[in-house]
């Protein structure tokens, strides 16, 4: 040990840095090889057209306009991206709407709060598969769960997934099932981070529920509620799993579950109906993906910040 | 003025009741879905056909069995298990180590390391599939238990360097001056006096991997082709294709996949709230 004390400065710092550069090393190269790399990929082969897996030439902007402009494909993407934006829409309303009465149910710690919390977020730690099959079972239009539950009070045998007019509300049910502990939690956390003492002036002034809810915890769980809207929004269009389960590859039926994760895989990498598997456009179409979660994400963050600076 | 107290009281009552009743119901709509999945895995095709609502008529393990033995089930559970335990392990060691070089040491690019392990938060990897099925297929990694981990490991560094950083930058730094003044060594600094005290941390940055991780289905679908290789999620697809007019069977595959996490959430429901909300809550 005590030769330590004959190390040349220089010698400890060398020594220091070849530690410090172990220490960092692994994260470093599995994040430079398999995130940085094939991120910086993933802008570059979208210029490129493909033959398999080997890109074979630089076809500039093509791909981008075969997906954007050029039947059937485009067809496909804006077909593909109404229904996220109407999944956006749905889960904004139903899911988060319900998630914001619960988070305030469960704000006023009454009896029982504590397990209503263990099972709301039950759902969240199980797999969309799990969740898709389960309720692909439920809804099944003759021995279904649903259907049996709603020939009691005589209603017909409704096929859910069948119709193109529900198909993607019952896809939409079975997710909101899923997922609905998450905004909850997260909001309760938000409502009970805003103060005591602010709530009971409120309530001494004369403040009921209503304008408690909406005028006091409303505006200051601001935070919350922006975080909640952008990861629905950054859920909605990676939407894939639970339409991938209920309603199979292709959004079915006649593309009425089509969702742009959906559309996004079968170009990559094939589907047994189509036949079409273009790395190409499906790089064209991941880049837009990439730019709208993006940029929306960011032009949201700043307004809905502003929002929270405000008060 | 006691009697207007007393009208408040009863509003206040009749409130709380509406809520509790409003959260009873809810609690019904979570619950019951799982309760009727599990009692249907004890019953035959006609039962379920012909009596949804009833108790099953015995508790047999028929299904269980045929689960059992006629299908991969096992070797999905114990892929998962393996693939998890070890993208997990890899993510806790690997993002631990870089998480205390940036928090305990002062070195010329440590702001600009974490800067780039942090931008690799916003990263979705999905949408990267493309080159990194390239980059996989590349090295061989295609169908592979490594190819699949290394991605896990690579997506789960970012967020679990941001925790492990901000816990570990909290910790006191006359412990390591004491220790370094009686001669440990860095390594012995860290390993048997920062660590220790960071394990809340770890068991969050745990949960918080290992439960997307175990419930992926994507990653696996793109990148494993082999039965013997499948994930559960993945294999839930194969085995409910082949089994689609077996709803019995059906029901108990459901039942047997939800059934480790659903255990591990019981037990663990506090952990696995803050693991999973972590980042949305501050």
């Amino acid at each position: 040990m005590n030769n330590g004390w004959r190390h040349t400065a220089k010698a400890f710092r060398w020594r220091r840095s070849l530690w410090i550069a172990s220490l960092l090393t692994p994260a470093l190269v599995v994040m430079v090889l398999f995130v940085l790399w094939p991120l910086l990929s993933a802008f570059r082969l979208a210029f490129y057209e493909f033959n398999g897996l080997q890109p074979t030439g630089f076809v500039g902007f093509e791909n981008f306009r075969k997906v954007l402009f050029e039947t059937p494909y485009s067809d496909w993407t804006y077909n593909a991206l109404k229904h996220n934006i109407i999944a956006f829409a749905a889960l904004m309303v139903f899911e988060n709407g319900t998630a914001f009465l619960l988070a305030y149910a469960l704000l006023k710690a009454l009896p029982g709060h504590r397990i209503h919390q263990v099972i709301v977020f039950l759902p969240v730690v199980l797999s969309a598969v799990i969740v898709g099959f389960l309720w692909k079972l439920f809804l099944h239009p003759l021995f279904g769960l649903v259907n049996q539950t709603l020939a009691l009070v005589g209603i017909g045998a409704i096929p859910w997934l069948g119709n193109e007019s529900t198909a993607l509300g019952s896809i939409l049910f079975a997710n909101i099932w899923h997922w609905l502990g998450f905004p909850t939690l997260v909001l309760l956390a938000g409502m009970q981070r805003v103060s005591k003492e602010v709530i009971e002036a409120a309530r001494l002034d004369g403040a009921g529920d209503y304008v408690l809810m909406t005028r006091i915890i409303w505006p200051l769980i601001a935070p919350s509620v922006t975080i909640v809207t952008i990861l629905t929004f950054i859920g909605s269009f990676n939407w894939f799993e639970i339409p991938y389960v209920m309603a199979g590859l292709t959004g079915s039926p006649g593309g009425a579950t089509d969702v742009l994760g959906l559309y996004f895989y079968r170009t990559a990498f094939g589907s047994t109906t189509t036949g079409i598997q273009d790395f190409g456009q499906g790089s064209a179409l991941a880049v837009m993906m990439f730019i709208i979660v993006a940029g929306v994400t960011a032009i949201a963050l700043r307004y809905l910040r502003r929002r929270e600076i405000e008060l | 003025m006691s009697a207007t107290a007393g009208s408040r009281d009863r509003g206040e009552l009749l409130k709380n009741g509406a809520i509790q009743l409003m959260l009873a119901l809810n609690a019904v709509i979570m619950i019951y879905p799982l309760f009727v999945m599990v009692m249907s895995s004890f019953k035959t095709n006609a039962e379920i056909f012909s009596s949804p609502f009833a108790m099953p008529s015995s508790f047999s393990l028929t299904n269980a069995e045929r689960v059992w033995t006629e299908t991969n089930f096992v070797r999905y559970l114990a892929n998962s298990v393996g693939i998890t335990t070890a993208a997990v392990a890899l993510i806790l060691l690997f993002s631990t180590m870089a998480a205390y070089a940036v928090a305990r040491y002062q070195f010329r690019l440590s702001a600009l390391v974490l800067m780039f392990f942090l931008s690799g938060m916003t990263v979705p990897l999905k949408l990267a599939i493309i080159p990194l099925f390239i980059q996989l297929d590349t090295l061989g990694l295609v169908d592979s238990y490594a190819g699949l981990v290394l991605v896990y490991v690579a997506m789960g560094i970012p967020s679990a360097v941001f925790i492990m950083t901000g816990f570990l930058r909290t910790l006191p730094r006359e412990l390591e001056e004491s220790a370094r003044m009686d001669g440990a060594s860095e390594f012995r600094i860290m390993r048997s006096i920062m660590l220790p005290l960071a394990r809340p941390a770890l068991v969050i940055v745990a949960i918080q991997n290992a439960v997307p991780i175990w419930n992926d289905f994507f990653f696996p679908l793109v990148l494993i082709t082999s039965d013997d290789l499948k994930t559960l999620p993945q294999g839930l697809t194969v085995f409910v294709g082949e089994f689609t007019t077996d709803w019995g069977v059906l029901f108990t595959g459901l039942t047997l996949a939800a059934l480790p996490i659903t255990l591990l959430y019981i037990v663990l429901s506090k952990q696995f709230i803050s693991g999973i909300t972590q980042g949305a809550v501050k």
